[in-house]
């Protein structure tokens, strides 16, 4: 079941990897001085390890072999005190990377998740929740290596590097270029390897992303593959997934694995090589023996770095392509943004005009054709229409959640285009038809954080909403536990909580979509006469299939495929002999039948 | 550390590859070895005098063993890190095969960012282990080992001194170990918590969004970032001291080393040359303790990874097939005929009775219309009915058997279900209808989705009945949504079909379209319906209210009717409602 679009994910922008390394390096700018002390610290570390070794000999040369005991221990203790301090150091720089690389991943972290706040719901139509969270986890987490250690070693590798070459080059030039001979090769090896592991890497966070979307799909949605007893397919079809990770996943290992010995050999190789030419020298007398044992010394000692190097090149591998997906995500625009001249609207009135107004979701498969309508400020309008003839998607359009193609919107003569999304949003609440509950407790539900929401506001919302009955069941009332998307409640009393969500808010605008679709109908009886009061002097719209929900709206507004078919009062559109007089005979009937 | 010993199963599995691993990395250790060996004769040779040819022959030696070195080096990756791999794709297929058969209650427990942390970050650390882990060990045990023993050989006392320092790195090792266990722990569960925010937030985007809570939410996830953020910094400050101690250690042996070495030369016990060939060794010790620093922090790593684990994997799942089970009974020979007896219900975290003492009968064959208020225990009840939670008193019968004998999935096989809130996969129309069965039937979509009503909407999709859906069916409207779940259950053709308040969301005109439709659906099939209206459930043969826990009501509408309760009122309600219209 998990054709979750992933052209989607595999179409990634193929980006240049000095593009994508400077977009991350844009994000150590903020840390600069710490990195730049962490450089210092690595420098200084390497700087004391190299003191070892030359204390070593004195203590052997001179000391011991001149019966020097107090001499031996002044040595001794110099070479204590270094090594405390090499080690207290080292400690500071681990320390201090593992800070930088955490900092930078938690902006990184919070820019993803900011981003994704402002995205508009057409993205979230397509993508599955499972490979968000895969960005804003696991993808991130992978630029950790990069982010900390990394860098911050590979300069003291490239520093060391240039050291030493400095010294093979001062002690014979030409053994320094046979050292130097298998570099082209070794930097060929490395383009090549970096091509394969990097298209392996990319595949491996598909399949990742993959894995969660699956993942995320199915725990959410186990009531179905239990009921239909699918546990042994759901099993098979994550298998798959999973086989296909691992299959990708030896692939890179096997990449390393022929990579790194292939390193090794090249060094060996080189070694080799000088031992080849350096002897013949040494045979003609052009080279001293010194010179090419301390030039074999030197060439270990330069290979370590580039070994660490090459190490260090394809974490980079698996960090560019995590961060091309991120990237990714964060170059998608957000299709709605408010305007830089946007009208300030603080507090509406309430009226909502659509002109000639044309939708569609996708392309142009329009929903909505031409809709016109006019509400008035404070008017009790509904809507109603077999399903799927556009209700839900016009009160889309009114909180501007998706665009629309053709026509304008207004809201108190002012069109919605030219107005914040924040304001316009403020002064409407919509129940939405799919109840949504977070985790936390009854209350978290009801004001959502916000806390201009007084306790008056709650308390009413739950009185007027018939909720009261219940959390006076609960033994830690409006305190008690909500669990993800209150999957411990009634798909009634979750309806409640959102519909007491809306009330709290106080709008001006408060629009119903089938708010009452899954309540009993005494409780609904007593919602309506509640609510009665609660909507004088707002604007307020009403969808509902049963016609009885809307008895004393001003307007009703009948929909069919998309398009307004009648628009009057019950009355008027009873004398029409129309649409919603069929209906209405239709419900009418069948309950007085009954 | 102990949680490892977890894995010792799954690590059998690889025996062999793992043996093979462990003789390529002595082999490889062994001939890279070699390497520094051929250099040191070659310039020996040299030293003494020697032809060209000879010097060719040295340096193609070296690079002979290096060539060698390097393909066992490849071999030991392909073997170790594969199979660490494999153990990955073991665990975490173990682990999906665990979950899924949890009972909900499991799941009502468990957020849903927790199971995927599970499966993907702890599952990952384990392997990091594993891999790794292991492969350093083994490199790290066997390069001591030798080194060790050639230091013994070399002078046993230097030896002493040398390791002199051992019983504090254990003690560290011990110590150090202890905290990063812990502290990762709590950097573990932190992720899982970073994890179910996000999937919460972007689960309920809409809601975010329609209530401007974008903010609030942006907030929120910063504290658990920043949380997140402090454990693992807290993680690095006790992992951070691992590397620097080991090398400082080791620097500790080489002082203790010269100098009572020193001594013993200035007392004419040793000789400087074999001190100098000791230090050489000493010198070779050191990359070994610090891998050994590091393989610690990799167990302690994935230790707690492990326990988290075992913690799920450790649950018997309580609903399932036990000894009680009947396996002769096939879906065949189930006919429908259902009995509750005495059945109580409580929730596992709930604290009172949903249901006490039900008593219902439904014959073979005849419709149940189950009415009353929200939350008064309807879906509880047949919940009970497909063991999605299993009752705490009495006994629920099919066939005069009762349901805890009949195989889990036969039950659920026979049991239709149209859940109360629509949940669809994304993936196309047709995939979704055909649900229950693994080969699509086109024509029988068809006639399910006509069957629901939702043909006519289907036909109008660009894409047809291939037209994908968003996640929930998020791109279908409300009564599509409930439509389409109506024509799943159709598709299953069970033996027992079961409504929850299935016809909330679509309109009068196609509800009656429906019902119509599902009487033929219905006949010859036991059937129960849910619904708050009278008007689709007064045809049932017969009809309940549920209130206060208990059945209050039963017979045919028009008995309820004449009976003047609960009932009666509710229909009232329903009829004065349509007068206020008319009105
Ligand atoms: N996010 C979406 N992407 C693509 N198509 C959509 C989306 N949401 C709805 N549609 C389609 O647009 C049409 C109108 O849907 P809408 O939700 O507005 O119907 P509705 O009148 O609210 O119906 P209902 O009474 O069933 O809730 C339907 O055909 C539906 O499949
Ligand atoms: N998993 C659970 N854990 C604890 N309590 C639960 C759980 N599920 C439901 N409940 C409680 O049990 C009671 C009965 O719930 P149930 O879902 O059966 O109601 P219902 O009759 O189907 O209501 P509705 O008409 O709203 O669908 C409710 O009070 C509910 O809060
Ligand atoms: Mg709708
Ligand atoms: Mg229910």
């Amino acid at each position: 079941m998990a054709e979750i679009k992933t052209k989607n994910d595999e179409q990634l922008h193929k980006k240049l990897d000095s593009y994508l390394l400077k977009r991350l390096i844009a994000y150590f700018k903020p840390y600069t001085r710490y990195i730049v002390l962490a450089v210092f610290l690595t420098i200084t570390v390497s700087a004391l390890a190299a003191v070892r070794p030359r204390l070593t000999p004195i203590a052997i040369d001179d000391k011991i072999a001149n019966k020097d005991i107090p001499g031996l221990q002044t040595i001794m203790l110099i070479l204590f005190g270094t090594l405390m301090l090499q080690g207290v150091i080292q400690y500071a720089m681990t320390y201090l990377t593992s800070w930088i690389g955490q900092n930078i991943i938690m902006d990184l972290r919070m820019k993803i998740f900011e981003h994704l706040q402002n995205l508009h719901l057409k993205f979230y139509d397509k993508n599955p929740v499972g490979r968000l969270i895969t960005r804003v986890t696991s993808d991130v987490e992978v630029l950790f290596d990069v982010f900390s250690s990394g860098l911050v070693t590979a300069f003291g590798d490239i520093f060391t590097l240039f050291w030493i070459l400095y010294f093979m080059f001062t002690l014979d030039w030409h053994l320094g270029l046979v050292t130097l001979s298998i570099l082209p090769f070794l930097i060929y090896a490395t383009i090549i390897f970096r091509k394969k592991i990097r298209v392996s890497y990319s595949r491996v966070r598909l399949l990742i992303s993959r894995l969660n979307s699956y993942l995320q799909e199915h725990i959410t949605g186990v009531s179905i593959v239990h009921i239909f007893a699918k546990e042994k397919r759901t099993v098979n079809e994550f298998e798959e997934i999973n086989q296909e990770h691992t299959r990708e996943n030896k692939r890179s290992i096997f990449y390393y694995a022929i990579f790194f010995p292939i390193v090794e050999l090249f060094l060996a190789v080189s070694s080799g090589l000088i031992l080849w030419y350096g002897g013949g020298e040494v045979i003609q007398g052009a080279v001293s023996l010194g010179v090419l044992i301390t030039f074999i010394q030197y060439s270990e000692m330069f290979f370590r770095p580039i070994r660490d190097l090459s190490e260090k090149y394809n974490v980079l591998q698996t960090a560019m392509a995590s961060s091309e997906r991120i990237f990714t995500l964060l170059d998608e625009k957000p299709a709605i943004v408010d305007k830089k001249d946007s009208v300030d609207f603080e507090q509406i009135k309430g009226s909502i005009e659509f002109k000639n107004v044309w939708f569609a979701y996708n392309n142009d498969d329009y929903v909505l054709k031409d809709i016109s309508f006019n509400i008035k400020e404070g008017e009790k309008v509904a809507f109603v229409g077999a399903t799927g003839s556009g209700k839900t998607t016009i009160i889309n359009l009114i909180s501007k959640f998706y665009q629309i193609n053709k026509g304008k919107i207004c809201i108190d003569g002012i069109n919605i285009n030219d107005i914040r999304q924040k304001d316009l949003r403020k002064n409407i609440s919509v129940v939405l038809q799919d109840v949504f509950l977070f985790s936390g407790d009854i209350e978290k539900n009801i004001t959502l954080g916000n806390n201009k929401i007084t306790n008056e506001a709650v308390n009413h919302a739950i009185d007027q909403t018939g909720l009261r009955y219940f959390i006076n069941s609960l033994p830690d009332g409006i305190h008690h536990k909500v669990n993800e998307r209150g999957s411990t409640f009634s798909t009634g009393q979750r309806q409640l909580i959102s519909f007491a969500r809306a009330l709290a808010q106080d709008p001006k605008i408060l629009i119903l979509d089938e708010a009452t679709s899954n309540i009993d109908t005494t409780t609904e009886m007593l919602i309506q006469a509640a609510i009665k009061k609660l909507i004088e002097g707002r604007t307020s719209i009403v969808i509902a299939h049963r016609l009885s929900t809307i008895q004393t709206c001003d307007k009703i507004i009948v929909m069919h495929k998309g398009e307004i078919k009648e628009m009057g009062s019950h009355q008027e559109l009873l004398d029409k002999r129309g649409l919603y007089y069929k209906l209405y005979q239709l419900q009418y009937k069948e309950d007085v039948s009954a | 550390m102990k949680s490892l010993l977890s894995l010792l199963p799954y690590i059998k599995k690889y025996k062999k590859k793992l043996t093979l691993g462990f003789i390529f990395i002595v082999l490889s250790i062994s001939f890279s070895s070699l390497f520094p060996l051929i250099v040191g004769n070659g310039i020996d040779a040299i030293k003494s005098g020697v032809t060209s040819s000879q010097i060719i022959f040295y340096s193609g030696m070296a690079i002979v063993a290096a060539l060698i070195g390097g393909f066992f080096l490849y071999m030991v990756r392909q073997h170790i890190i594969v199979v660490s791999r494999e153990i990955e794709n073991d665990l975490r297929f173990d682990f999906f095969s665990h979950i899924v058969n949890m009972p909900r209650d499991f799941f009502n427990k468990n957020s849903t960012g927790n199971i995927m942390a599970l499966a993907t970050n702890d599952i990952n650390s384990i392997r990091e282990f594993v891999g790794p882990g292991i492969m350093y060990t083994v490199q790290t045990f066997f390069r001591t080992l030798l080194t060790v023993s050639v230091m013994l050989y070399i002078n046993p006392f230097l030896a002493m001194v040398a390791l002199s320092p051992l019983p504090l790195i254990s003690f560290i090792v011990y110590k150090v170990g202890r905290m990063t266990h812990a502290r990762s722990l709590k950097v573990k569960e932190s992720f899982a918590d970073l994890t179910s925010k996000a999937q919460e937030n972007l689960s309920g985007i809409r809601v975010v969004k329609s209530y401007i809570r974008e903010k609030n939410e942006i907030s929120e996830f910063y504290d658990i970032s920043r949380d997140y953020f402090r454990k693992n910094l807290s993680l690095a400050k006790v992992q951070s001291f691992s590397f620097p101690m080991m090398y400082l250690l080791t620097g500790v042996s080489l002082v203790l080393v010269i100098y009572f070495g020193g001594i013993e030369i200035i007392n004419n016990r040793l000789t400087l040359g074999n001190l100098s060939t000791f230090l050489i060794y000493l010198g070779l010790l050191t990359w070994p303790m610090i891998a050994f620093g590091w393989i610690i922090n990799l167990t302690q790593r994935a230790a707690p990874s492990m326990q988290r684990l075992m913690m799920v994997m450790n649950m018997k799942p309580d609903i399932a097939d036990n000894s009680e089970t009947d396996n002769k009974i096939t879906l065949d020979n189930i006919e429908g005929e259902i009995e509750f007896k005495n059945v109580s219900f409580k929730y596992p975290s709930g604290y009172t009775d949903v249901l006490k003492n039900i008593n219902l009968k439904i014959n073979k064959g005849t419709t149940l219309g189950i009415i009353g208020h929200t939350g008064s225990g309807k879906t509880t009840l047949i919940n009970l009915l497909s063991r999605i939670y299993d009752i705490s008193e009495g006994e629920i019968l099919i066939d005069g058997k009762s349901i805890k004998q009949i195989p889990l999935r036969t039950l659920r096989e026979a049991i239709g279900v149209v859940p109360q809130e629509s949940f669809l996969f994304s993936t196309s129309i047709e995939k979704n209808i055909a649900y229950s069965h693994d080969n699509l039937d086109y024509d029988k979509v068809i006639e399910a989705a006509k069957s629901a009503s939702l043909y006519k909407d289907v036909e109008q999709f660009p894409e047809k009945f291939q037209t994908v859906v968003g996640e929930r069916g998020i791109t279908l409207s409300g009564g599509q949504k409930q439509r389409t779940s109506i024509a799943r259950a159709i598709y299953k053709n069970p033996k027992v079909l079961i409504l929850d308040d299935s016809l909330s969301a679509v309109d009068t005109h196609t509800e009656e379209e429906i019902l119509n439709e599902l009487k033929k659906v219905m006949k010859n099939r036991t059937s129960i319906i849910i619904s708050h209206r009278i008007s689709s459930i007064k045809n049932a043969n017969n009809i309940i209210v549920l209130d206060g826990s208990a059945i209050k009501e039963q017979g045919t509408h028009n008995e309820l009717i004449s009976l003047g309760g609960i009932y009666y009122d509710l229909y009232q309600k329903q009829l004065l409602e349509e007068e206020i219209q008319e009105s």
